[in-house]
């Protein structure tokens, strides 16, 4: 019993700010992100007898995405499933909103904001891929796994998610 | 060096200054100071009691040598403390019973078709847990998760009646014995226990005491 709980603790908790980070793109709320991550550790260490792979983390953020999912069904924040490619309206983050005019476009540089906005406006199945390949550093066939979808819908819509953030991102270049 | 840099990367990558200007987030301070709490708690395993009553059972052949006295105490006490221990099983029952009736914590795979539920077991258990659905006798499948009890992952099916929950824990059992449905009642939660072909169950609902019963033996005969 201690023997998995000190594995646990050596191999799962430093993959914590992998699974904040994740569950935080995905339900973009620092609160229940924090709740969710809580929650999937705990059924983590409940499955961990039986975790037969060699690296945690993709096995650990399949968990934290999970939580997630559950968390959008339950909130009937069913918005993430409906508009599901098409969500356009998603808030701008750190209060940073898209500058309206022509003169404010071409004084604008890249920053922070506007890559954390553009990505936030993504739908969730993009989103997701993205954050898992471009954050977490996730191969096709992990983030093919933790999704539970083939490697080649993972790769087309890591290529839209692309496309559609440089779009976004076009005003600042 | 990390995996997929060994695979090129067949998409058109994002520009530098995209990529430079994304934010990992950091895991708030304190959350996992609140994980490793919430770990110690779950790890506690066995208690004392269970601890003691293991040692009882053990060291009964030497008692029984030494004097007849000391063999009735200690088998007394045994039987007293499997009562107590059974006791503290069941709480352990009801109190996992009531967990899955929170937000989040009902089902890992929801599904009312037992051939999605069976398969979906493998892999994480050590054993495979019989599934049957009971639709057509009015106790409809729901879905499983899987569960932890008495230091070991479980089985938890998840079984509906009229809107009322029946948790299902199974694990293998330690011995071929069939064993007919025992009811109990705890803390205002009936429970039914069984054992056939291997495997031990315990039904935990709120629903009446008799239509439990009922479903127990509907499944002990279908397993």
């Amino acid at each position: 019993m201690t023997d998995i709980r000190s594995r646990f603790e050596s191999e799962v908790l430093p993959c914590l700010d992998a699974a904040y980070s994740l569950a935080r793109w995905l339900v973009r709320d620092e609160h229940v992100a924090e709740d969710i991550v809580q929650d999937a550790y705990l059924r983590a260490f409940r499955y961990f007898g039986s975790f037969r792979g060699s690296d945690a983390r993709p096995w650990l953020l399949g968990i934290v995405r999970n939580c997630c999912y559950t968390w959008f069904a339950q909130q009937k924040r069913s918005r993430e499933f409906e508009t599901d490619l098409e969500d356009a309206d998603a808030p701008a983050l750190d209060g940073q909103s898209r500058p309206e005019t022509p003169e404010t476009l071409l004084a604008q540089k890249m920053e922070r904001a506007h890559v954390t906005a553009g990505i936030a406006r993504l739908a969730l199945p993009f989103r997701e891929v993205l954050v898992l390949r471009e954050m977490e550093d996730l191969s096709y066939e992990e983030i093919a796994s933790v999704l539970g979808i083939p490697k080649g819908t993972v790769m087309s819509r890591l290529s839209r998610a692309r496309r559609q953030l440089q779009e976004e991102l076009s005003p600042y270049r | 060096m990390k995996a997929h840099d060994m695979d090129n990367d067949p998409i058109a990558e994002l520009p530098a200054d995209v990529k430079q200007h994304m934010t990992r987030y950091k895991a708030p301070p304190g959350l996992e100071r609140r994980i490793r709490h919430m770990i110690a708690q779950e790890s506690r395993g066995p208690g004392w009691l269970d601890r003691l009553r293991a040692s009882a059972t053990r060291w009964w052949p030497m008692a029984a040598s030494f004097a007849c006295g000391v063999v009735v105490a200690v088998s007394a006490t045994t039987m007293l403390l499997a009562a107590r221990h059974d006791d503290d099983f069941e709480q352990q029952l009801v109190s996992a019973h009531v967990r899955s009736l929170m937000p989040n914590h009902l089902m890992d795979v929801a599904s009312t078709d037992q051939h999605t539920v069976k398969p979906w077991f493998t892999g994480k258990l050590d054993f495979s847990p019989p599934v049957v659905d009971l639709a057509r006798e009015g106790f409809p499948l729901a879905g499983g998760r899987l569960d932890y009890l008495q230091g070991r992952p479980v089985a938890a099916l998840v079984y509906q009646r009229r809107g009322h929950v029946i948790n299902v824990f199974v694990m293998p059992a330690p011995d071929d014995r069939a064993k007919a449905v025992k009811p109990a009642v705890h803390h205002g939660y009936n429970v039914a226990e069984w054992q056939t072909s291997g495997m031990r169950a315990w039904a935990v609902s709120d629903l009446g005491r008799e239509e439990l019963e009922q479903f127990a033996q509907l499944l002990k005969t279908r397993e």
